[in-house]
């Protein structure tokens, strides 16, 4: 029975803690995590395993836990896949088991193990390829209901996240005996340096092993380092901060998780994800221990020796009365002598032959040469079984089968480990980049005495390549730790499964399956059995795997080689990747300089990549959409109608060369604008597909404004810089985006040139002195600076002018004040789109990045006397055949029927189908002025087909109506009212 | 990623936008006799070196320089950065 010490352990008795595990109330002290306060109220069964729902406990003391996986947390704070060594005790904690059916103790699913032959290694493949009808109606939703870890609350995630930055000269990975004295020796020196380790204790192996370092005790030696490095004002430590990534360049991503922050109770962040940038790395993550395969070794009760060595030394827990240790090498053995001196009943199994180097003499038993063939007791362990038939009863049994350094860090790069031979692990390889170094036992280093000489040489190193002064220190101190391992994998007189991969329940079994099979490859040997999946990725167990596999293959384990190793470390949740780029958060919403006018009217809203656009303004008595629209049309084609346009991409353009950089990177000539007028532009790719279309507007001599559509506006500028800085370097032209910097309205309608002229000061607004295509700086509302162009969108007689962005939802006031009695009306984007519908206009439904000149009925516009960018490519003749795609208008036969947008045209008498295809509805709308709908496309050769009456199929809204080809100029053709 | 600004210094990759081959930067001649063809090379052909790569990088959320970055598509390691206006005069254009 495990239990708690009266005394010792670094935990802190005077803050108690009750918590809740499955319903049942317990307690723990402050310095617990979940896992050591469970094991001190003798809950060793926690878990139904993944596949075959067998009981499972706590099996390790960090991160690399594969069993005892919780669900933490209630209702929408829920979070699945915790692990209970991990997770530090708070008051009124609340945990509980995950992936069974029923309860913990009686799981329906417990069937499962008992069904093992049907369910090992590749099971998927094989079993689910026959009768084809089972996978639907059998297979898959028991394996859904019966496999799996946690479950998701089903709730929006109501915890906060956040992201930082962090820079620093050197960033040092965990906080172990080699990370603190790395952290030291470079902090001393005056370096920015950052130390971080997932625990929330630093100190890493000494607060759970017995060492000594210079006559002091491990623990003090660790209190003295971390005061000294709270001291100094260049060092942060990081606690509960895990390094899960190395990136390129010396970027690394960590988690930390904020201990200030209280489920529910508080908004703190939960975690914070920073990024950390570095000049120097000295990786100092330590060991993990690995296991060793004997029958029903993944019971309760059976723990790795250094994780109860952990239990042991620093949480007090009493691992029971009477403790097995089985081990390969000394290290384990430490695990017994701390039993031992605790005058508990130790008997070591040591497979090697010889004693080890490390024993006590108060073991109860040792029995060297010796193997464990079974254990007894499901829930918990009673007893052990030794190959000689031999059985003992025990309490607990502590597994030692080596360590594997956690070169993780250092192989994200793709550096791949190497295997040493006298340790029996994998070390990191040689060549690390950007200035990363590893010490200590993540390199391989077991002892502490030369763990600490590695970091200081770690320390030393990264000091000499920031010119920093390097510091001599004399050798330390230390108890003597001897590491000598023989490599022991798994007991092959073994009558029951061994388990290698506790997480996905892997045994030994299914690894010489896998191998029996064909399977050999480390990848493919991961992929077949699942091995080394999930939250804990093989962390105790890839190594032991291989190991097995190439006994098998008979090629040596550093023939064989590990998988990949790829961030994150640790699993980290999307939450805290997300931060608080959540919902609204995800982008920015940008607002029209007239949104709050806007917003008081009532305006009807809608997003328009990030802007947010009126739509409409809906008046008391409407409850159409429809209704508002045609309303805002017809009022402006009969008066005047006024529209923040403000979102249009503009251009400040400037310099001696700026008109034949204009002329370059449009379509159509430029060279010739006079200044004081406005010409349209037409953009095309390299490829010679039309890319944006706007105006361009000569201000002065050597400065234009040109306009982009609003979606293209980050587009077009980037791509004119491009061809600024990449192609024409010589050319005297600058360029800077104003579209923020600007407000600018449309107003139009036939009383446009009355509602401006109230606005303006004292600016002749006659057609001689300010024609169409004329633009003006000017002054407006007494003073105001402002820019004044005779252009329209829609047809009509019509100006745009604009404002200082800071003063656009005062100038649309003064618009709609000064409009009363032209009885002016605000229009939407709605309004706007059916006005350049009305009129021909093509916009965004029409360029598709497949529409050319020749398609828009603009071929002539392409100037042939000039080089421009797409120019060239234009001219192929797959873009040219006389009956491509032409735009133009259509109306429907019967003038009562519609038709959408999507809409696919079939010459009249043929079959509805693909091949007789000839194009398509691109913008449809109905016409308040004309009093039907109206639509636009492209249709084969349509200039030639004005009259025809073609098919407008709609398969989809299974809407077939007949409609007449006609000029997409539906109103004004002429164009006499923009003129006017 | 960090890129080092001719300019500005480090910075990181995120404030850049990727274009691709620096060839982009030699765009041919609008009148020479067999401007189809080099049109057509300059704007689908690109080569896809495993190692050291020419490419444009773009600091859009900095000051607009368009960089010509040398890097090695292997190891990201970045051996060279230019303003990409400086290797245009350099080449002539």
């Amino acid at each position: 029975m495990f239990s708690r010490f009266p005394e010792g352990g670094l935990i802190d008795r005077e803050h108690s803690f009750s918590f809740t595990f499955n319903n049942k109330k317990r307690t723990g002290y402050k310095g617990d995590t979940l896992a050591s306060a469970l094991l001190a109220n003798n809950q060793l069964f926690i878990a139904r395993s993944f596949k075959y729902h067998r009981p499972r406990g706590v099996f390790s003391a960090g991160s690399e836990e594969p069993n005892a996986l919780v669900q933490l947390g209630r209702a929408s704070f829920s979070e699945p896949n915790t692990k209970a060594t991990n997770i530090e005790l708070y008051d009124n904690l609340n945990a509980k088991s995950q992936n069974y059916k029923l309860s913990l103790q009686f799981d329906l699913l417990g069937i499962n193990d008992k069904l093992s032959p049907f369910l090992s290694a590749g099971f998927y493949y094989k079993t689910f390829m026959w009768p084809k009808l089972f996978w639907e109606k059998l297979y898959e939703p028991v394996i859904r209901s019966s496999a799996g870890l946690g479950k998701l609350s089903g709730y929006p995630d109501p915890d906060n996240y956040d992201k930082g930055f962090l820079h620093c000269d050197i960033l040092v990975v965990g906080g172990g005996p080699s990370g603190l004295l790395s952290a030291l020796v470079t902090g001393r020196a005056g370096a920015r340096v950052i130390l971080a380790d997932e625990d929330f204790r630093l100190g890493g192996r000494l607060n759970s092993d017995r060492e000594e370092i210079n006559n002091q005790s491990g623990q003090e030696w660790v209190a003295q380092t971390i005061a000294e490095l709270k001291s100094l004002d260049n060092v942060r430590l990081l606690p509960r901060t895990v390094v899960f990534g190395n990136y390129d360049h010396g970027i690394f991503g960590a988690l930390e998780q904020r201990p200030d922050a209280l489920p529910g109770i508080n908004k703190k962040p939960k975690t914070v994800l920073w990024r950390i940038y570095s000049k120097r790395s000295i990786i100092c993550t330590g060991a993990t221990e690995r296991s060793i395969g004997f029958g029903n070794n993944d019971r309760p009760g059976i723990l790795l020796a250094g994780a109860m060595r952990t239990y042991l030394n620093r949480f007090a827990v009493k691992p029971g009365d009477q403790v097995a240790l089985f081990t390969n090498n000394d290290s384990g053995l430490k695990t017994a002598n701390d039993l031992a001196d605790k005058d508990i009943a130790v008997t070591v199994i040591d497979t090697r032959p010889n004693q080890g180097q490390n024993t006590g003499n108060k073991y109860h038993d040792y029995i060297a040469g010796g193997r464990i063939a079974d254990v007894r007791g499901k829930k918990a362990i009673n007893s052990i079984f030794l190959t000689d038939g031999k059985s003992i009863k025990v309490d607990s049994l502590a597994v030692s089968g080596g360590w594997n350094p956690n070169v993780h860090l250092t192989c994200h790069k793709r550096t791949k480990p190497v295997w040493n031979e006298k340790i029996q692990a994998f070390v990191p390889g040689e060549n690390l980049t950007d200035g990363m170094r590893v010490a200590g036992s993540a390199n391989g280093l077991f002892d502490l005495s030369s763990a600490l000489l590695s970091g200081i040489a770690a320390a030393n190193l990264a000091l000499e390549d920031l010119g920093l002064p390097t510091s001599q220190h004399p050798d330390f101190e230390t108890s003597v730790e001897p590491t000598d391992i023989t490599p022991f994998w798994y007991v092959k007189e073994a009558r029951s499964r061994s388990w290698i991969d506790l997480q996905n329940d892997v045994t030994t079994k299914d690894i010489s399956q896998a191998h029996d099979e064909g399977f050999r490859d480390v990848e493919h040997l991961k992929r077949y059995t699942t091995l080394g999946m999930a939250t804990d990725q093989g962390r105790t167990s890839n190594v032991s795997a291989l190991a097995i596999m190439s006994e098998r293959t008979g090629k040596s384990i550093s023939e064989t080689g590990t998988t990949i190793f790829r961030p994150p470390y640790t699993p980290i949740p999307i939450g805290a990747l997300a931060g608080r780029s959540r919902g609204k958060h995800f982008r920015p919403t940008r607002f029209t300089p007239s949104h709050r006018w806007a917003e008081k009217q009532g305006a009807v809203f809608v997003e328009t990549g990030n802007w947010l656009r009126a739509q409409w303004y809906p008046l008391e008595g409407e409850t159409h959409w429809r209704q508002s629209v045609d309303r805002e049309v017809l009022s402006t084609r009969d008066s005047v109608g006024v529209c923040d346009v403000s979102t249009l991409g503009k251009i400040d353009c400037q310099g001696r060369d700026a008109a034949e950089f204009l002329n370059r990177v449009y379509a159509n000539p430029f060279l010739k604008l006079p200044v004081g007028k406005v010409r349209y532009g037409l953009m095309m790719r390299e490829d010679g597909i039309v890319y944006d279309d706007g105006t361009v507007a000569r201000l002065d001599e050597n400065h234009y404004v040109i306009t982009t559509t609003t979606a293209n506006a980050v587009l077009v500028f980037r791509q004119l810089e491009f061809a600024r800085q990449c192609l024409w370097p010589q050319l005297d032209v600058h360029l800077i985006s104003t579209t923020d910097g600007w407000a600018q309205f449309s107003v139009a309608g036939p009383n446009s040139r009355n509602l401006l002229a109230k606005v303006t000061d004292d600016f002749d607004l006659s057609n001689e002195a300010f024609p169409f295509m004329a633009c003006a700086n000017l002054t407006a509302c007494g003073g105001l600076k402002a820019r004044l162009f005779r252009i329209s969108f829609s047809g009509e007689l019509a100006y745009e002018i604009a404002v200082p962005s800071r003063y656009g939802n005062s100038m649309m006031e003064i618009l709609m004040k000064a409009g009363q009695e032209f009885n002016v009306v605000p229009y939407g984007t709605e309004a706007l789109g059916v006005m350049r519908i009305e009129k021909g206009h093509f916009a965004g439904n029409e360029l598709t990045g497949q529409t050319t000149a020749f398609n828009l009925g603009l071929e002539r516009m392409v100037s042939k006397k000039k080089d421009s960018i797409g120019n060239k490519l234009s001219e192929r003749s797959g873009l040219n055949q006389p009956d491509g795609n032409r735009l133009v208008g259509f109306v429907p036969l019967d003038k009562n029927k519609q038709f959408n947008a999507g809409t696919h045209f079939v010459s009249r008498g043929k079959e509805k189908n693909l091949e007789n295809d000839e194009g398509w509805m691109t913008s449809v709308a109905y016409s308040p002025t004309l009093g039907h709908t109206i639509g636009l496309g492209f249709i084969k050769n349509g200039l030639n087909r004005f009259g025809e009456i073609v098919h407008a199929v709609d398969p989809l809204r299974g809407n077939n109506t007949d409609v007449e080809i006609c000029s997409p100029h539906f109103y004004d053709p002429d164009g006499g009212r923009q003129r006017g | 990623m960090i890129i080092e600004h001719p300019l500005l210094g480090p910075r990181d990759a995120a404030e850049f936008v990727y274009l691709g081959d620096a060839s982009l930067i030699d765009r041919p001649d609008w009148d020479n006799p067999d401007g189809d063809k080099e049109f057509f090379e300059y704007l689908y052909l690109r080569d896809n070196p495993e190692g050291i790569h020419r490419e444009l990088w773009y600091h859009e959320q900095g000051d607009r320089s368009w960089l010509v970055v040398t890097r090695n598509t292997l190891t990201h390691e970045i051996l060279n950065v230019e303003l990409a206006r400086q290797v245009a005069l350099a080449m002539g254009r």
